[in-house]
Parts: structure tokens; sequence; C-alpha cells
């Protein structure tokens, strides 16, 4: 996993098993960062993001004995996290509530795989692709996306989890998140290569 | 932009599944070459191939911010460790 601080769960798991609160502490401090960034890109919302970051360790020790150590320390506490944040937004909108929920392979939404935008942009400038504008369309491109989708882009290409990571974290198999990965790849392509076209130089189109 | 013939519209979208895949540098050889050979001819797929990756790129360049050092303060207060609270990280 990337940017995870080096902690051996081998030697962690015990002393939290044992109520150890040094050994709680460092776990908040290794996995705390990237927990929270998870919970803000899912929810677009720093006020969620800290309840769900703090719901999570809540939950997670108060459960540590039921931890089997099947998984990794981190992809349980990021099971927590995700499951927590897509909660709260299927309790916003209630629309997308479906009944096979996540594992289901018609509630995922953003359907139309096929490209229509084909404006070039990938060769526009840093300064033009890196303004605050477009990082705000980036995000809210992320938002709008549906949360089967939204979830399994923001583990596997922002948090920078592997394949399996992100199956072992949300209990669906590696294809699943090749497919939703892909789906939302292309979405979110869609989207920016609309708003680059609109924010680009009048000369190139 | 050519109008491009029925045949040639299938051949993109037949290759459309295997880009995250060739992206990510997962494809397997057939699949790569199919789709290299593929984005030579076609500049629609080629530009499609191009922006996809340009779209993760700009993703991934976000840097993780660090904690918010308040955010980390109450979350160590939410679980009762504020001993543990070390300043000089993040403040
Ligand atoms: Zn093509």
């Amino acid at each position: 996993m990337v940017d995870t601080p080096t902690i051996d769960e081998t030697v962690l798991l015990p002393r939290l098993k044992a109520g150890d609160q040094a050994a709680y502490a460092q776990a908040v401090e290794a996995y705390s960062a990237q927990l929270y960034h998870v919970a803000l890109r899912m929810l677009g919302s720093e006020a969620e993001a800290e309840d769900v970051l703090q719901e999570t360790f809540l939950d997670a020790f108060k459960n540590i004995d039921r931890f089997e150590g099947r998984s990794q320390l981190s992809t349980w506490l990021h099971r927590i996290a995700a499951n927590n944040a897509l909660m709260r937004l299927r309790k916003k909108r209630p629309t997308f509530l479906s009944v096979d929920g996540l594992t289901g392979e018609h509630d995922d939404g953003n359907g139309s795989q096929v490209p229509k935008q084909l404006y070039d942009w990938c060769c526009l400038p840093e300064s033009e692709l890196l303004t605050e504008e477009a990082r705000a369309e980036m995000r809210a491109a992320v938002e709008d996306l549906s949360d089967a989708l939204r979830v399994v882009f923001v583990l596997r290409d922002i948090e920078g989890l592997s394949t399996q990571e992100t199956a072992d974290v949300l209990d669906i198999s590696a294809s699943a998140v090749k497919s939703r990965l892909m789906r939302a790849r292309l979405a979110l392509r869609e989207r920016l290569t609309a708003y680059f076209q609109g924010a680009g130089p009048e000369e190139t189109r | 932009m050519n109008p491009a013939s029925d045949s040639e519209k299938e051949e993109c979208r037949r290759l459309l599944d295997g880009l995250s895949l060739y992206l990510d540098g997962e494809a397997e050889a057939a699949l790569c070459a199919e789709i290299e050979a593929h984005m030579a001819e076609c500049e629609n797929c080629r530009i499609v191939v191009d922006t996809l990756r340009k779209t993760v790129l700009l993703y991934r360049e976000e840097s993780p911010a660090p904690l918010p050092s308040d955010v980390r303060r109450r979350l160590y207060a939410a679980l009762k460790l504020e001993d543990y609270l070390v300043t000089g990280k993040g403040e």
C-alpha cells in the first residue's frame, strides 16, 4: 500500500488485542491520514470524513477481538471506513438504494461506456490542467460517480490500493474491481474531456 | 474525423474493455499489440487512450494531504489517547 508508514502488524495486533494504549496510538498514527482521505473523497465533506475517521477507529478498537487477522489490519480498517462512508451516501441519496447493494452488477450506474468526447486535451500545459477550477471539477466528477464505481476508483486510483486489496476491502471479486474501475475511469475521462474542451484556448477548437 | 465503418467501430468497442488493463500494464502481450496496432490506425482510440491515461495521472498527482492537525487532535481525544498526541507532527 502506498505511503503507509512501515508497521509490523504481526507485532502490533497482539498488543492491540491486549488493550495496549500505545499500540492503539501507533495504529492511529499509521492509518488515520489514509482513512480520512478515503472518506473525504467518498463524501466530499470534511466534517463527515472526520466523523467516519473517528467512528472507524472506535469501531475497530471495540471489535478488535473479533478480528482474526485473515486480512491485513489496514485492509480491515479500510473496509470499516468504506462501509461507513457508503452507508452515509445511501442515507443521503435513497434513490440509489438497491436491494442487491454493492454486489449487484446493475446498480452501479454511469452506464454508457462508449467514449463520446474526442477532444485531445492530454497535451495541454500543466498550468491549464492544474488550476483550482480544474481541481474542483475533478473532485465534483468523482462525487458524481455512482457509489459502487466511486469507492473502487477512490481506493484504486486515488489511494493506490492494489486490485486485490480493493477486492478484499469491498468483499467483491478482482474482476468486479477491474470492470468498475474501467467504467469509473471512462466516465471521468468523458467529463474531464468536456471540461477541458470548454476551458481550453480558442484556437485548439 | 473520418466516418468509421461499422467493422471499425466494432473493433473500437471490442478493444475498449481491455484499455484499463492496458493502462495498468496488466494486459497480456497479445492484447497490448492489438491495442497498439489499432491506435496507430484509429485516431479516435488514440485520443481516448491518451486522455484516459492522463485522467488517471491527474488524480494520482493530487498528493494526499497529511491529516489536518485539528482533526488529528480531536481523533486522539475521541479515542482517549491524548497522552500519545505528540506535537511537532503536522503541527
Ligand atoms: Zn478505434
